[in-house]
């Protein structure tokens, strides 16, 4: 097989932030994503799923093991790994259109060259009405999708997403969900999708990493072995559903029994 | 003063079906002119029932009627001649605004950049920041009228002790507000910057300076009352021509109507100026919705 995408090798991560408790976040994660995978995150919350996007992005220092980037060691930020955010985090100075050209004028792009090239980014997003509109005159999906556009637009080789669709309703969110399989085979990306919704892994995922509680290690990796489009019809989604509603209830339940003999 | 401002109500009124927005304009001019109206009636019907000494309290009509008369005390080649000036009068009293304003925009202006400045350099050095960190958080608290007697023994008399002190009113501000702010920039917006490949120039032209502007133009807008009163103060202790000398001249020679009269001027300049920063801001600042985040 080629080489792959991303490649982290027992990755550990330890929080030490001044003035209170270390928490080790990660332990000895090992993963390797192939080009153009769409692989999701699941696991009980505060097991490090955030913590390790941010250190895929770069945007935090790994404490043990190497990340590794097309055989290249991560060690700083870079627009070829896109990060984006629950909140979308789009400037509201700006307009969707500059917003969208933000990193390619930061390149050095010129205007009327990044122009084209955002207004074509947002047109296959699907908001070429937007162009002039601030931020906070679109609704939630419609940020999330100019999100999307803003980290596109640098040509990611791998795309990650934490929790982008968790602050949206349901029938925005299925949207959202059809939107994203949209821009992952158009882009081409490996896209690393965190989540709790496990409707969400079993219907947009090649694979699941199952995460264990604090601290987060990989528990498991299931395969969704689904023709797409999936159907939540479909007796196998419900066996995948099952299953990992077992796999994080057991790790909920460690969770909380932790916290208690705390 | 409420004479033009209801005749400008009347002549809209006739117009039918206004826009919501025109309508909204209409009825916060028309509580203002009510507003005034009515404190000036008070003033007015006191005097009328003899309980208000006009010698002391002329009321409106007196100070506004006796144009004439009260201009020249503007007219500085008038004053200065000892003859009753004529038609200089008006331009008197445009110069002692312009001058009045110039100290007060070029003291709110350099105080403005300045403070950003600093307050950048602290955020961004930390050898700066632990040098001039305490000197800033000591010198702070200090009333800019305090600074008076400084800024005269530095500067000597003339323009800039004035300008000085609308600088210290709002530089000590302007650098606090900016330090805080800068470190409560949502984190994800640095992030941002950081993945796209941002200079630690570009995001802070581009990131930082755009999401602190807000509320430093907050600041610098809560301050500019205060920045008015130190001017006057500054130039009634002989800056030359401005307000702040016309006042303390008319209370020299107890001339009540000079006294009201300035004071209404400086009250109509000092709510243009308000207007004024207003305006601006909502331009600079286009992506914030009028009533949002104090616009
Ligand atoms: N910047 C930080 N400084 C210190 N501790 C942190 C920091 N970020 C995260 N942590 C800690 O690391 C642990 C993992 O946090 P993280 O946000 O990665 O979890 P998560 O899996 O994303 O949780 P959730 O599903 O709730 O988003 C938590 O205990 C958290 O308190
Ligand atoms: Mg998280």
């Amino acid at each position: 097989m080629a080489r792959p995408a991303l490649s982290l090798r027992n990755v550990g991560k330890v929080w030490s932030p001044e003035g209170r408790q270390t928490v080790e976040a990660l332990r000895d994660f090992s993963l390797d994503v192939e080009p153009g995978e769409f692989v999701v995150f699941l696991g009980p919350s505060g097991c490090g799923k955030s913590t390790l996007l941010y250190m895929i992005a770069g945007l935090e220092e790994t404490t043990s093991g190497v990340i590794e980037q097309d055989g290249m060691v991560v060690t700083e930020p870079s627009a070829e790994r896109g990060l984006i955010f629950q909140d979308a985090s789009l400037f509201p100075w700006l307009t969707i259109a500059d917003n969208v050209a933000f990193g390619l004028s930061v390149q050095g792009v010129l205007p009327q060259k990044r122009k084209e090239q955002a207004e074509s980014i947002l047109r296959s997003v699907g908001l070429s009405d937007m162009l002039d509109k601030k931020p906070d005159e679109l609704s939630g999906g419609m940020r999330q999708r100019a999100a999307c556009a803003r980290a596109l637009a640098m040509r990611p080789k791998v795309l990650m997403m934490d929790e982008p669709f968790a602050a949206l309703d349901v029938q925005t969110r299925a949207k959202m969900q059809d939107f994203l399989l949209q821009i992952w085979q158009d882009s081409k990306a490996s896209i690393i999708l965190v989540t709790h919704s496990i409707d969400e892994a079993v219907s947009l995922a090649d694979r699941v990493v199952v995460f264990t509680a604090r601290p987060g290690r990989v528990k498991t990796i299931v395969p969704i072995d689904l023709p797409r489009p999936r159907m939540s019809r479909d007796p196998r989604y419900h066996e995948y559903r099952d299953m990992f509603a077992d796999l994080l209830a057991d790790e909920v339940d460690r969770a909380f029994a932790e916290q208690e003999a705390r | 003063m409420s004479i033009p401002a209801s005749s400008r109500q009347s002549a809209p009124a006739s117009v039918p079906r206004l826009s919501p927005r025109a309508r909204r304009t209409l009825s916060s001019l028309g509580w203002g002119v009510l507003s005034i109206g009515l404190f000036a009636g008070i003033w007015e019907a006191l005097w009328a029932l003899g309980l208000v000494n006009p010698l002391l309290l002329p009321p409106p009509h007196m100070f506004l009627s006796d144009l004439g008369r009260t201009l020249t005390f503007f007219d500085h080649e008038a004053r200065r001649i000892g003859s009753q000036g004529s038609g200089g009068a008006i331009a008197g009293l445009l110069t002692t605004i312009g001058w009045t304003s110039f100290r007060v925009i070029v003291g709110l202006g350099l105080g403005f950049v300045a403070g950003v400045g600093v307050g950048a350099m602290i955020h961004y050095v930390r050898l700066f920041r632990n040098l001039v960190q305490p000197l800033i958080l000591l010198l702070a608290p200090i009333s800019p009228v305090a600074w008076l007697p400084v800024a005269i023994f530095v500067f000597g008399v003339g323009d800039v002790p004035a300008i000085f002190l609308v600088f210290i009113t709002v530089f000590f501000m302007i650098v606090l507000a900016t330090v805080s702010q800068i470190s409560s920039v949502p984190k994800n917006y640095l992030h941002v910057a950081r993945i796209m490949g941002a200079t630690e120039r570009q995001t802070f032209w581009r990131v930082i300076l755009p999401a602190i502007l807000p509320s430093l133009f907050m600041t610098l807008r809560l301050n500019l009352f205060a920045a008015w009163m130190v001017v006057l103060i500054a130039e009634s202790v002989g800056v030359g021509i401005g307000l702040g000398q016309i006042t303390s001249m008319a209370r020299a020679t107890f001339n009540a109507k000079l006294v009201f009269f300035t004071m209404v001027i400086i009250g109509v300049l000092g709510f243009s100026f308000d207007w004024a920063l207003r305006k601006v801001q909502q331009k600079m600042l286009w992506w914030i919705q009028p009533g949002q985040g104090g616009i």
